[in-house]
Order: C-alpha cells, then sequence, then structure tokens
C-alpha cells in the first residue's frame, strides 16, 4: 500500500460495507447522540401507530349506540394502553429524541454531556415500552389468558388495589412506567448539562436557539415532576406486594393521595409534552416567514414562566373530588395565570409572521394548523379552569376534545412540521411536497371532524370511558361523525408513512441547508458526520447563519 | 307519574339552580373565549393571507423586526387583566354554590357507590332503593332543596345528572356533599363519570323529580313493609333459602344482605342493573338466571336454578311493588 496515513473511517462507512448483523450492532452499542435521537423517534412513531389503531377500534365500537364490536374488558383495556403509549411512549420518546438529536447541533457540541447515561435512557424507555406491551401475554399471571392494564392512563387508586385488580396487569403498567420514568430523568439531566456546559464559544445563554432554551426548560420540569410519579408507583408497588396501605381505602389509606401525586407529576408532563411543541415552532414560523422571531426575550421569560407556573396548576384535575372551595379556587387561579404566557407566545408567533414572506412548505403548514388548534385548545384549557364549568365537563367527552386539541391539533401536528423540517437534515434526503400537503390536508380534516364534535358531547353529558351508551341519550349522530373522522386522520398517516419510504429511496437529496435556516445544526452536513462538526463553531448572534449569509448586516447589534 | 323519559342531558337544558348558575357562568365564559378566538385567529389569518410570499417575489429578506416593548407589554397586560375577571367571576360563583347550606326543610338524601351501581338511602324517612333517585320540586316561594351526602364502597365513582348540577365524586374513606334544588317535575338523566372499572358504562342514573304530594305518595308506598302475597309464597321460600339472602335486604323477611341493591320495593323501579334494562318479568328472570347476559361482568354471580325455581322466584320478585 502507498498510502501512509489512511483516511479516518466513520462508522457508517465502515458498516455500509458489512452485513445486517454489522449494522444492527452498530446501533445497538451506539452512544452517539444522533442515532440515539433517531432511535427514540422511530420507536415512539411505531407505538404511535400502535396506539393510533386502539383509538381506532374504540371509535368502530362508539360509532353507534351499543354496539359489540368489542367486549367491556378489551374496551378499558384499549383506553388504558392507547392512553398510556402515546403519552409515555409516543410523546415523551419523540420530544426527548428530538432534544437528543437536535441540542448538541444547536449550541455546537459534538455530543451530549453523558453519552453512555443517554444510552441508557434510551434502552431504559425501549424496555418499558416492550414491558408494556408484553402484558397482553402476561398480564393476568396464573389467573386466565393474559391481557394488559385496564386502569386507565392515570390509573386512579384504590381501583389499582389488589381487589379491584387482580393479576398482573396494573403491576405491567406499573413497572414499566417506572422503568422509563429511570430513563426519563437521565435524559433530562443530559440535557440540561449539555446545554449549561458545552455551548461553543460565543453561545451565552442569551444567544441560545429557542428550540434549546425550551428543551432547558422541559428538562427542567421533567427532573421536578417525574420523580413524584416514581415516588407514588414505589408506594403503589409496595401496597400491591407487601400489603401496605398508602392508596389502600379500606386499610386507612387515601385515594386522593395518589390523585396528588400523579397530577403533580400529570400536569406537569403535559407541558413538557407541549413546550417542545412550542420550541418546534419557534424555528420553523421565523424560517419560513424569513424573519427573526418577535421578541426573543420574551418568548424566553414566557417558556419559564409556564415552566414555573406548570408546578402549581396540578389540582385542577381535581375539582370535582371535594377539596373544598377555597382550594378550588386557588388552583383556578394558578390555571387561569398559566395563559398569560401561553398567550405571549402567540401573540410572538403572529408577530413574527406578520410582514414576513410566508413560504408554506409543508414544516409551516403544520405551524399554521397548530396556531389555530392549539389557540382553541388553550381556551377551552382556560374554560375547564372556570371550577363551575369544569364540574359539568371534567371526566366527560369536552376533556376528552380538550387534551387531544393539545396533544393533536398542538403537539402532533408540530411533531409532522419538525419532520418535514429536519428530516433532511437527518437523512440527507427531502420529504416530498406534494404527499406532504396530501398528509396535511387529510389529518387537519380528520383532526377537526374527529375531535370538535367530542366537546358538545360531553356538554351533552357523554362521559368519557365508556364503552357504550344507550340509544335514547340522542349523542349517535355526533359519535359516528366522530368515528368518521378517524377514516381521514388514518389515511393522513398512511401518506405519511409513504413519502418516508419514498424520501428514504429516492427523495431528493437535501444539501447542507435547503431551508436557508439560521440556526448551527444547518452548518454541518446533511447527515452530520459523528463528530457534528469539522471545527467547533464559533458564533456572534443568535442566528449564526444568517450573519455568515449577511456579512453587512449581522443580528448582534440588534440584540 | 311524573312525565316521559328524558331528553338528552345536557348542561344547556338545567332544571336545577346550581345547573342554571353553571350556564350562566359558562355563557360568560364561551362568549370571552370565542371573541378572543375571533380576534387572535382573525390576526393569524390575516397575517398568512397578506403576507404569504407571491409568485415573482424577487427572494429579497423582508425588514427584520426584533420586536417592540410597549406592544408587547400590551398583549401581556391586556390578557392578565381578563384572567383577573374570570378569576373574580369564578371563584364567586365557587363560594356561591358550594358554600350553600341546608334550610330546615331540606330533603337529606345518601348516595353510597358501589361497583356498578349505585345506593340511595333516606336517613329521615326510612327508605333505602337504588339506581333511581326520587325528589320533590322546589318552588321558588317554598324553596326544596335536596342535600345528596356522597359516599363510596369500593373505588371512585362520581354523580353526575348535567341537568341538575356538576360533577362530585364518591371517594372511599371521604364524604362529600352537593345539592340539587330541581324547579320543574320530570324524569331527567345521568351516570357515572369516573372510571370505576370493568362496567363504568353501565352504571346509569335515573332522577326523577315529583310534584311535591307525589313526592309524599312514593314516600309513603317505600316506607311499607314488602309485599307478601300468598300466592308468591314458594317463590318466597326459594328466595330466602338459596344465596340471595347474602347481599340483598327485604325489609320483613330474614334477607337482610347488604352487597347488592335493596329489593323491598324493586318493582317500583323502571330498571334493573343500574339502568341497563328495562324492569320487566322477562328481563328479571334473564337477570336471576345470568346477570352477565344483561351486563358483561355484572358482580351478581349467575344463581343456577332450576327452571322451575326460577319461574317461581320470579313470580316472588314481581309481587315486590
Amino acid at each position: 500500500m502507498s498510502v501512509l496515513v489512511p483516511p479516518i473511517e466513520t462508522p457508517e462507512a465502515a458498516a455500509a460495507g458489512a452485513g445486517w448483523p454489522a449494522r444492527l450492532h452498530e446501533w445497538v452499542v451506539t452512544v452517539d447522540h444522533k442515532r440515539l435521537g433517531v432511535m427514540y423517534v422511530v420507536a415512539g412513531l411505531a407505538f404511535f401507530l400502535i396506539a393510533g389503531i386502539e383509538a381506532s377500534v374504540m371509535r368502530w365500537q362508539l360509532a353507534a349506540a351499543g354496539k359489540t364490536t368489542v367486549s367491556p374488558e378489551v374496551f378499558n383495556r384499549l383506553f388504558t394502553m392507547h392512553g398510556t403509549t402515546m403519552v409515555f411512549l409516543v410523546g415523551i420518546p419523540i420530544v426527548f429524541g428530538f432534544a437528543n438529536y437536535l441540542v448538541p447541533l444547536m449550541v455546537g457540541a459534538r455530543d451530549l454531556a453523558f453519552p453512555r447515561l443517554n444510552a441508557f435512557g434510551f434502552w431504559a424507555f425501549l424496555f418499558g415500552g416492550l414491558l408494556l406491551y408484553f402484558s397482553f401475554l402476561g398480564g393476568d399471571g396464573l389467573y386466565g389468558a393474559g391481557s394488559a392494564p385496564s386502569v386507565g392512563w392515570f390509573a386512579y387508586a384504590p381501583l389499582t388495589a389488589r381487589a379491584f385488580s387482580p393479576g398482573n396487569s396494573t403491576d405491567y403498567w406499573n413497572l414499566s412506567i417506572l422503568v422509563m420514568g429511570f430513563g426519563t430523568v437521565a435524559t433530562a439531566i443530559n440535557l440540561i448539562t449539555t446545554t449549561l456546559t458545552m455551548r461553543c464559544r460565543g453561545m451565552t445563554l442569551g444567544r441560545m436557539p429557542l428550540y434549546v432554551w425550551m428543551m432547558l426548560v422541559v428538562s427542567g420540569m421533567t427532573v421536578m415532576a417525574l420523580p413524584p410519579l416514581s415516588a407514588a408507583q414505589i408506594m403503589l408497588l409496595l401496597d400491591r406486594f407487601l400489603g401496605a396501605h398508602f392508596f389502600d381505602t379500606q386499610g386507612g389509606g387515601s385515594a386522593i393521595m395518589w390523585q396528588h401525586f400523579f397530577w403533580f407529576f400529570g400536569h406537569p408532563e403535559v407541558y413538557i409534552l407541549m413546550v417542545p411543541g412550542f420550541a418546534f415552532v419557534s424555528e420553523i414560523i421565523p424560517v419560513f416567514s424569513r424573519k427573526v422571531i418577535f421578541g426573543y426575550p420574551m418568548v424566553v421569560a414566557a417558556s419559564l414562566a409556564i415552566g414555573f407556573l406548570s408546578m402549581t396548576v396540578w389540582a385542577h384535575h381535581m375539582f370535582a373530588v371535594g377539596m373544598g372551595s377555597p382550594l378550588n379556587a386557588a388552583f383556578a387561579a394558578s390555571t387561569m395565570l398559566i395563559a398569560v404566557p401561553t398567550g405571549i407566545k402567540i401573540f410572538n408567533w403572529v408577530a413574527t409572521m406578520y410582514g414576513g414572506r410566508i413560504r408554506f412548505a409543508t414544516p409551516m403548514l403544520f405551524a399554521c394548523a397548530f396556531l389555530f388548534q392549539f389557540l382553541c385548545a388553550g381556551l377551552t384549557g382556560v374554560m375547564l379552569a372556570v371550577v363551575p364549568l369544569n364540574w359539568q365537563v371534567t371526566d366527560s367527552y369536552f376533556v376528552v376534545a380538550h387534551f387531544h386539541y393539545v396533544l393533536v391539533g398542538g403537539l402532533v401536528f408540530t411533531i409532522f412540521g419538525a419532520i418535514y423540517y429536519w428530516f433532511p437534515k437527518v437523512t440527507g434526503r427531502l420529504l416530498s411536497e406534494r404527499l406532504g400537503r396530501w398528509h396535511f390536508w387529510l389529518f387537519v380534516v380528520g383532526f377537526n371532524v374527529t375531535f370538535l364534535p367530542m366537546h358538545w358531547l360531553g356538554m351533552i353529558g357523554m362521559p368519557r370511558r365508556i364503552y357504550t351508551y344507550p340509544a335514547d341519550r340522542g349523542w349517535d349522530f355526533w359519535n359516528l361523525v366522530v368515528s368518521l373522522g378517524v377514516l381521514f386522520q388514518a389515511a393522513a398517516v398512511l401518506v405519511f408513512v409513504v413519502n418516508v419510504a419514498i424520501a428514504l429511496r429516492r427523495g431528493a437529496r437535501a444539501g447542507d441547508d435547503p431551508w436557508d435556516a439560521w440556526t448551527l445544526e444547518w452548518a454541518t452536513t446533511s447527515p452530520p458526520p459523528p463528530y457534528n462538526f469539522e471545527t467547533v463553531p464559533v458564533v456572534g448572534s443568535r442566528r449564526p447563519l444568517w450573519d455568515l449569509k449577511y456579512p453587512a448586516d449581522p443580528d448582534g447589534p440588534h440584540e | 307519574m311524573a312525565t316521559a323519559v328524558a331528553p338528552t342531558p345536557s348542561m344547556f337544558a338545567p332544571v336545577s339552580t346550581p345547573a342554571f348558575a353553571i350556564r350562566e357562568v359558562s355563557f360568560l365564559v364561551l362568549a370571552i373565549a370565542t371573541f378572543i378566538f375571533v380576534v387572535v385567529a382573525g390576526l393569524t389569518v390575516y397575517a398568512i393571507i397578506r403576507y404569504r410570499r407571491r409568485p415573482g417575489d424577487d427572494g429579497r429578506e423582508p425588514a427584520q423586526v426584533y420586536g417592540s416593548a410597549q406592544i408587547e407589554l400590551a398583549w401581556t397586560v391586556v390578557p392578565f387583566l381578563i384572567v383577573i375577571i374570570l378569576f373574580l367571576t369564578t371563584a364567586r360563583y365557587i363560594f356561591a354554590i358550594e358554600g350553600r347550606a341546608p334550610t330546615a326543610q331540606a330533603l337529606e338524601v345518601t348516595i353510597v357507590g358501589n361497583q356498578w351501581w349505585w345506593e340511595i338511602r333516606y336517613p329521615k324517612l326510612g327508605i333505602v332503593t337504588a339506581n333511581e333517585l326520587h325528589v320533590p320540586v322546589s318552588d321558588p316561594a317554598n324553596p326544596i332543596q335536596t342535600f345528596i351526602t356522597l359516599q363510596s364502597a369500593d373505588v371512585i365513582h362520581s354523580f353526575w345528572l348535567p341537568q341538575l348540577h356538576g360533577k362530585t365524586d364518591l371517594v372511599p374513606g371521604k364524604t362529600n356533599r352537593t345539592w340539587i334544588e330541581p324547579l320543574v317535575p320530570g324524569t331527567f338523566l345521568g351516570q357515572c363519570a369516573e372510571y370505576c372499572g370493568l362496567q363504568h358504562a353501565g352504571m346509569l342514573l335515573i332522577v326523577t323529580v315529583h310534584p311535591k304530594d307525589e313526592f309524599a305518595q312514593w314516600v309513603a308506598a317505600q316506607q311499607a313493609q314488602a309485599a307478601d302475597a300468598p300466592a308468591a309464597r314458594a317463590g318466597r321460600e326459594v328466595f330466602v333459602s338459596v344465596a340471595c339472602i347474602n347481599c340483598h335486604t327485604v325489609r320483613g323477611t330474614p334477607a337482610n344482605g347488604v352487597f347488592g341493591p335493596d329489593l323491598t320495593h324493586l318493582m317500583s323501579r323502571a330498571r334493573i342493573g343500574a339502568g341497563v334494562a328495562r324492569n320487566t318479568p322477562e328481563n328479571l328472570r334473564a337477570w336471576v338466571k345470568d346477570p352477565t347476559s344483561l351486563k358483561p361482568g355484572a358482580l351478581m354471580p349467575a344463581m343456577k336454578l332450576s327452571d322451575d325455581k326460577l319461574d317461581q322466584l320470579v313470580a316472588y320478585l314481581v309481587t315486590l311493588r
């Protein structure tokens, strides 16, 4: 051989020539934040399909009064698994998967602070998810054929006590989420450390991309909110296996205490899922409006305010449990207050679009639909904070509609927008804009047809989590409409899957910076090399790539 | 009897004082929310249409606007003021509704949630029934509220009659209170609103609001001893000799079980199985033979009686008027 210094071989290049076992091995042992991020998102999307199928079966059952498509047992398992999956196996892994991928790139770092802890977090999540789904085989233990948990995704005590939930199905729910919780906290600590200690030269806190700021807030909320859930789950474990009486009302325990623990996690959790959605649109809207974000310091402050306030609102899930008027009023106040910083964000996004030259590529379409749907979700959220109204609509389909407007109309729309936006960076190929528009419009129609009538169903008396309903209630028509909406959503998701499959094989080459964007991830190749940047960048403003493109008019002096 | 069944249980068709109050505040909130939606969505639509990139765009970047302290202050303060108004209104309604104290002539009812039925007790009247609440109508000149004590025997349930009041949970180990003040006679529907296990959907609730004298008749009928028709003696023998009496009470017989609904005046109820089926002899027979045929998962065991005994038993049950 005449070459004295062989070229550095990347793992990808090494694996490319090897067979699939070697490539699989590469992925299993990887500690690369980008590969782990991709695995998080892919696993999350796989669970999204599963939970979507669960929801579709439920809507088939509820399309008319008195249907017997599934038994009550199966229906109860379906809504438990649908909710648990969507929150813990879809929402959390996808938002943290994106953060895994993007935060180091955006702050100009070569990896997260603790790469092996990062791998632990992913595998804990995946193991927890598989454990939850193994319950379909192992759930009833020695009692019967086996089944999934059926206690609802918030698993209220004392329904989870041995007396009311024999067998092991509830333990599968409990243990799998406990395991995932450890993984998620590890990842959150990793993101905080990376953000605080590994930013490139020149990137002060005040110059961090808004995405990074918001994921810092999200990680902080995670570290505060998840351990109380883990603690409650350990108490439940003690109740079920060692005869403790934390939540066992027959033995002097408190059913309400579980609710306080759960929602002390559960409400920040809503923001843990939703603030990443804000983070996505805070990147997408400026780039496609061709304008700098309006009021960056205010958006950061609003994110911090949401982070703090989200820790103070949990008992608004409990207005009907009999807390007494003073507590009801106090939690109404904190809940309404959180509308202020949330409103500020919406105004800032719209102001960013104002005066821009808006390009409606698919990511921007999803961001725009998000603005309307999240506005609706926020307003129904304020309505739910009006305690007397809450007494009527809590635990009804109104609440189901509200949180699907938050988590689908808000989060899932922004996730799809984010996938269309960053897919070229991750794979080097563009998704089809034509299929993207089909995906978008089918999903907008399907989503709103499904979830808008649910508000009304709740107001005319339909409680959530019922496997059937009598024909004399006047709920048939709107339930049929709701169920028909599912067809559009399913078609939209199918188009998305086809779009990804085609793009991976023969999508147009993206180049480094297909959207003419401004944050650091677009300064490296698509996909980025394992070390992210050949030389660690140095930044002088919030939009380092703007400065490069317009050296005569850099951002720095305006900040 | 009161008017026939019941329209859709809509919170916008209230018949009771607290439900009227809730509708009132709901209209206010809906109006504010609609106004905000129209303004903000309108601004967004305007921005989308006005500032879309048009064909022939020269590709130049628009003017970069970094923010404006005055504008941002405005859209912080204005929502804050709206929140204050909403909060003060909410607080007033919370305290007004929850702070209502019973008057001397208020009716006291205790409702105990069970998987998956409601036990309804009138402690001062000595009545125990199930699943169908009967209350007197209140007239403004002479108001009669019904104050309800809510408890649970097993897991958490939630009491919800949308036309009479919002929800209050029935929590084991905790006693909650709520109240209704129905202003028109009639039959109104509701059901358990907190997921309580397998048959959560089959835990329906009916309330019948009677004119005052009609309610007095109902009370008198419920206070009577159970019927003891000679023709139904054989069925009565079956009833007291098998496991029925472990769970059910029929006043005046050895049956004094407390785990299932009181059957003393079973036939005064329109439906069985907490509302899942009409209370007819055929349905009763099917229920006793195998309750899960009408309500999958119902906790009452199938009684495994011979057809003869089943006929005798049903013949007895239908005498319990």
